[in-house]
């Protein structure tokens, strides 16, 4: 019998890797279906809530009173940056591969904003209240990403 | 209302990357240092609750193995949330409300050093129009710091002052990480990690554990020469769509605030979650801090020490040791959960 | 009127660096040695195989390595009859708990070299061990229990370890 050693520090870490992958296929219900049914024809909708708000993308429920919602509303696929953030160096995950900006788009005709990436090019061209547009996907396939990102709306 | 209060705290010191120990390891010690404390033994405590998360660990129901340090034999009333260990703790006060026990047991654990922790907080966001596009933890604290310093109330300098104080207040705390002093001119001289955070901006990704005692009435007396009464304490959430609120202010923490009785009166100590510098501006016009005389974060707070999912429940225990130890009368403690704080915690404590 | 999306594939891909931890750590660097390493509770005196560190009903470390053997008992067992993707074992197959000689945990391994229906409760079983230049710090280093040939256990003797 022997005894561990008296401290644990001293001894040699013992590691693995370790790797989770979940393929989920979600379900996305007759609201946020027809948001992603939207962007496949390169269009944006959203809901108006009881309120007369706009959200986009739209939710199934007032996030303010937890009342269903009303009518789905065409919205532009231009708006406002509310917020943004560069970022200098992109992880493998992020939708572009080279510097850009996360902003919180208020898309016109909408009253909250939706998070995206912006290929401005360069950090000095970001601003709050600066105006983008959405630059579409080759292909779309109904979901997030036939949105390829934003770009300034003054781009060529 | 029931008086209940904390007792006992004890916390594992925060690591970089704990190579060594696996969770209930590092766990096991800081449950017998506040049990011990508190002179109540495991088989006296009436409600076990704890708060972690699956995803730190990669793998299901971990908190259940968490219970190895406890020794759940006899079998024994216990709960938990996958949550910050803040959560637990509320739900235990709320269980010594019922009247039919005296005492509670509450940890918290997180190794945040074995996955990516930036990425791994994604999964909290929106999983249809968010979290394909994977925005990091970073990330989305970083268009909350744009939307608070477009609100024009701060500054990156104010934030390069709270990390600078944070870094200062960690030298004389043996459970603090991050402790190299920070010139706060050379240090906004830094490029961003993510504009507008810099590195000084953002937490450490850390590994620890904490644990809390709890006990009502008497048996507090009994426990703990200067117990730490829980004169208030709420929680409360806001929407969780980042464009739907307005991430420069915190009226979840406000309203939170209210109802804890945190608005009035003076506080000797206020022990802040706020694991981004910018969240600390927001927290501190929130809580309605700014022109109340009160140690800011003593114990440097998140950002010289942040293992996720404890992190808050070590605010609430700081608080709770300085009115136990005689170094205040009274003091707030506030706890954050969600990206941009989205939930925010209050606790009222007071000294008899 | 938009075409409506009824479902969308979002892959979640995490990776870590998993930490066994000190007592896990001593375990699987006795299986790279061939060894099967336990630690008993310093309060109740239980021998716990793989130690985790902990004693999970008195809640205080373990610290004293204990030296097992590679022969147990079959406390109880399953028989596989539907093979799994990515299985490596032919199906039918039998997963048993082994509480080995001096444990009072069993622990959970494969049961090989024996027809399913002639496995029982209370079977003398042995390791298999892999060739001793494949030992590594892993559960793989043994590659399967098998029958020892010596008479049962009596039921008396496990009954506490089930």
């Amino acid at each position: 019998m022997t005894t561990a050693d008296a401290d644990p520090r001293q001894a040699t870490p013992l590691t693995a890797p370790h790797m989770l992958e979940y393929e989920y296929t979600r379900s996305v219900g007759p609201v946020i279906g027809r948001f992603f049914g939207a962007l496949q024809e390169r269009r944006v909708v959203g809901v108006r809530t009881a309120g007369g708000r706009g959200l986009v993308p739209p939710q199934e429920y007032d996030p303010e009173s937890g009342e269903p919602v009303g009518d789905f509303v065409d919205v532009a696929s231009a708006g406002v940056v509310t917020t943004w953030a560069w970022v200098h160096a992109p992880r493998p995950k992020h939708p572009l591969q080279r510097p850009f900006a996360w902003a919180l788009v208020q898309l016109d005709g909408a009253d909250t904003a939706m998070l995206h990436a912006v290929d401005a090019g360069d950090e000095s061209r970001m601003s709050t209240g600066m105006r983008v547009r959405i630059r579409w996907s080759a292909e779309t396939h109904g979901d997030i990403h036939d949105i390829a990102c934003f770009e300034p709306e003054d781009a060529r | 209302m029931r008086d209940v209060a904390v007792v006992s705290f004890a916390q594992a010191p925060s690591v970089r990357a704990d190579q060594l120990r696996n969770e209930v390891e590092i766990l096991m010690p800081v449950v017998a240092e506040a049990l011990g404390r508190s002179g109540i033994s495991k088989h006296e405590i009436g409600f076990t609750c704890s708060g972690s998360s699956d995803y730190l660990a990669g793998q299901p129901f971990s908190f259940v193995m968490a219970l190895d340090a406890v020794g759940a034999w006899p079998p024994m009333a216990e709960s938990h949330v996958e949550m910050d260990g803040a959560w637990a703790l509320y739900e235990a006060w709320a269980r010594l409300q019922h009247g039919d026990i005296d005492s509670a047991l509450v940890y918290a654990f997180g190794k945040s050093s074995m996955g990516d922790i930036a990425e791994l907080l994604t999964l909290q966001l929106d999983p249809y129009s968010v979290v394909p596009l994977w925005p990091d933890a970073v990330s989305v604290a970083a268009l909350q710091a744009r939307a608070m310093l477009d609100g024009g109330h701060h500054s990156e300098r104010d934030m390069a002052a709270v990390a600078a104080r944070s870094r200062r207040d960690a030298a004389s705390n043996p459970n603090a990480q991050v402790r190299t002093p920070l010139d706060e001119a050379a240090a906004l001289a830094e490029p961003c990690i993510v504009s507008p955070l810099r590195e000084h901006d953002c937490p450490p990704v850390s590994d620890g554990a904490a644990a809390i005692v709890l006990a009502a009435g008497e048996r507090a007396r009994q426990a703990c020469a200067r117990p730490a009464w829980i004169r208030g304490i709420d929680h409360r959430i806001e929407p969780a769509s980042l464009g739907a609120r307005d991430l420069a202010t915190s009226q979840s923490a406000a309203l939170a605030a209210r109802h804890a009785g945190a608005l009035g009166g003076a506080f000797d100590v206020a022990e802040i979650h706020a694991p981004f510098t910018h969240q600390e501006l927001i927290l501190r016009d929130a809580l309605g801090l700014g022109d109340r005389a009160t140690a800011m974060n003593p114990s440097g707070g998140a950002l010289v020490a942040n293992p996720v999912m404890v992190a808050g429940l070590i605010r609430i225990g700081e608080a709770a040791q300085r009115i136990i130890d005689g170094r205040a009368r009274r003091a707030l403690a506030h706890a954050t959960s969600g990206p941009c704080l989205q939930q925010n915690l209050v606790c009222v404590l007071e000294a008899d | 009127m938009s075409e409506q999306v009824y479902g969308i594939k979002v892959p979640i891909r995490l990776d870590y660096t998993y930490v066994v931890g000190t007592a896990p750590a001593r375990f699987l660097r006795g299986l790279a040695q061939g060894k099967i390493v336990g630690q008993r509770c310093p309060s109740c005196a239980k021998v716990y195989v793989p130690p985790r560190g902990s004693c999970p009903t008195c809640g205080v470390p373990t610290r004293d390595d204990v030296a097992l053997s590679d022969k147990g008992i079959v406390t109880t067992f399953c028989v596989v009859n539907i093979p799994f993707a990515g299985s490596a074992v032919k199906a039918p197959y039998v997963s048993a708990s082994v509480l080995l000689d001096g444990a009072d945990i069993p622990l959970f391994h494969l049961l090989q070299e024996v027809a399913t229906e002639d496995v029982r409760m209370g079977m003398r079983v042995e390791a298999v061990w892999v060739p001793n230049d494949e030992l590594q710090p892993s559960m793989n280093s043994i590659r399967y229990f098998r029958p020892t040939g010596e008479p049962d256990a009596p039921f008396e003797s496990f009954k506490e370890h089930l």
